[in-house]
């Protein structure tokens, strides 16, 4: 199995559900807590597994604004885990999850140099690193009815603009959804091989910039609209 | 990136002290050194490891979980920054059958030689191991280099040089000493000039291939965030281009030009205080170019918080 997510940029709104509800889970979870900086202060911050970061793409009127959550991409090549002294960080053989088992972790943010989409945090409460887990506290939970047994940030997405499968398995969705719409890898000239795919935006019509009138057009389309009422 | 003072000693320190002792080593085991005493051996012998001492427990500064650095010995086989480790601690155990092996003979064995070896191979191979976590990164192009090891190698025999006249001073008739250093400073300035040209070099990577949109403008409207958090204080530290000619200079002045200036004199004048400020200038020149390899890296992440290039 290759397990991962699809996460459409068309669709997504930027509405950081799918992070808040990615440290809710994640909190309580196998690798938590995820510890909070300052929480009430004046600058509050703290660890978590995905962030999202809106861009404009394209110059105005042709651009596009795009909304791009990112957690770790479970990548095929990982040299988080090849860098990692302690053994902390592992790729899973049977579903390709990348993990940090936190007993063994001694915090050294080599992994995270080693990262290039920032999906790992040091937690500075815990002194180890944390990252998506992918749920992993969910997905195989025989406890949960079967509809649940998934990522809680693809649960929330009100879009739904993430999925979750294996892409090992032509026939699943996320492996179709990714031929039929051409889903690609960030940065790939890195050579990670990212599990996770992005779709990329629908192109749709460019949005007619608003027009600048002189005082005689203004007159004459504000007869036009009073005669053809 | 964002620098880590007990990185910079860590590599600094250890660095000096690894270059000082097999230097050293190998000078003794190849007849350049006069027979083993105080100030011949046991008196820069001590530095070194105390030096490599004081790196290495500078080193275990920076980690956010101290109580797991035994495991780091786990991953030998994969991690560099493992490798590391086993060198460093198979290094004391060479030493100590070396340094034993001479004050229980006061000459060179069978046994001095081997250790000596196995010392002079471990000290360097651990300093190669050093370069090589940097280097290994493909995340960091301004480090991701052939050259950041070389680097690492050259400024630690050449710091050891210079700590070895200041400690012997030229006392030792088969090899200058001045000079040797003069000629380990030059191949280590030559070597670190290369690095500054070839960093100037981009990268092939941008905002366009890390968002996916690589035929359109790119730009950062919002990270998402509203205080720095981890990736931000870790990676995204910005070097004001208007120093960054100023302090590199000052760098190559106060780690190259400056000690070679002292040696010459001292090599002219026989003065001790000319190798003690040159000892001095090189540590803190060290330091600075320690300082700027982490300021000036410059991490792909960055693409993700505007960056266009890295
Ligand atoms: S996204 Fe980063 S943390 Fe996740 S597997 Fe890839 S390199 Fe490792
Ligand atoms: S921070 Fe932890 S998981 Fe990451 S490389 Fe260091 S020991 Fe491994
Ligand atoms: S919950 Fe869905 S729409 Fe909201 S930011 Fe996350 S992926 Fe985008």
């Amino acid at each position: 199995m290759k397990l991962g997510l699809v996460i459409d940029l068309d669709t997504c709104v930027g509405c950081h559900a799918c992070a808040t509800a990615c440290k809710q889970w994640n909190t309580s979870g196998t690798i938590g807590p995820l510890a909070d900086v300052e929480p009430y202060g004046k600058q509050p911050s703290g660890t978590w597994l995905n962030r999202i970061r809106t861009y404009e793409v394209g110059d105005t009127p042709a651009s596009k604004t795009v909304h791009m959550p990112m957690s770790c991409l479970h990548c095929e090549d990982a040299a988080c885990v090849t860098v990692c002294p302690t053994g902390a960080s592992y790729k899973r053989d049977e579903d390709g999850i990348v993990l940090v088992d936190q007993d063994k972790c001694m915090g050294c943010n080599l992994c995270a140099w080693a990262c290039p989409y920032g999906a790992r945090e040091l937690d500075a409460e815990q002194g180890t690193m944390k990252k998506c887990t992918l749920c992993i506290d969910r997905i195989y939970d025989e406890h949960l009815p079967a509809a649940e047994r998934q990522p809680a940030c693809v649960i929330t997405c009100p879009t739904h603009s993430r999925l979750f499968g294996d892409f090992d398995d032509p026939d699943s969705t996320v492996s179709q959804v990714t031929r039929a719409r051409g889903g690609r890898d960030l940065m790939p000239e890195l050579g990670y091989r990212p599990t996770n795919k992005y779709l990329p935006p629908r192109s749709g019509k460019a949005v007619a910039a608003v027009k600048k009138n002189s005082l005689l057009t203004s007159v004459k389309d504000w007869v036009n609209k009073v005669i053809s009422r | 990136m964002n620098p880590a003072f007990s990185v910079l000693m860590f590599t600094v320190a250890s660095g000096a002290g690894y270059g000082l002792m097999s230097l050293l080593v190998l000078a003794q085991l190849l007849g350049l050194a006069p027979p083993a005493g105080g100030r011949n051996l046991w008196m820069p012998a001590g530095v070194a490891l105390g030096l490599i001492t004081l790196g290495l427990c500078a080193s275990t500064l920076h980690l956010a979980n101290p109580k797991n650095a035994w495991r780091a010995f786990a991953c030998f086989r994969t991690s560099w920054l493992s490798r590391e480790g086993v060198l460093a601690v198979l290094y004391y155990p060479a030493a100590m059958v070396y340094l034993g092996g001479f004050w229980v003979s006061g000459t060179v064995t069978p046994w001095v030689t081997a250790s000596g070896l196995a010392t002079v191979f471990l000290g360097l191979a651990t300093l190669f191991c050093t370069g090589m976590i940097y280097a290994s990164l493909k995340t960091i192009p301004q480090w991701h280099l052939p050259l950041t090891p070389v680097n690492y190698l050259l400024l630690g025999l050449m710091s050891g040089a210079v700590l070895l006249l200041a400690l012997v001073g030229d006392t030792w008739s088969a090899v200058r000493l001045p000079y040797l250093c003069l000629l380990l400073i030059g191949v280590a300035a030559l070597a670190k000039l290369a690095y500054f040209i070839r960093i100037g070099k981009p990268s092939g990577s941008s905002i366009q291939t890390a968002t996916t949109f690589t035929r359109a403008r790119v730009r950062l409207l919002d990270q998402g965030h509203t205080a720095d958090g981890f990736l931000n204080k870790e990676f995204i530290f910005n070097l004001d281009t208007g120093h960054l000619v100023g302090l590199r200079s000052l760098a190559v002045v106060l780690a190259f030009i400056a000690p070679s200036t002292f040696i010459g004199l001292f090599a002219r004048t026989g003065q001790d205080a000319f190798t003690v400020v040159a000892v001095a200038s090189m540590l803190a020149g060290l330091l600075l170019e320690r300082w700027l390899f982490f300021a000036e890296a410059r991490h792909v992440v960055r693409l993700y918080h505007g960056d266009q290039t890295v």
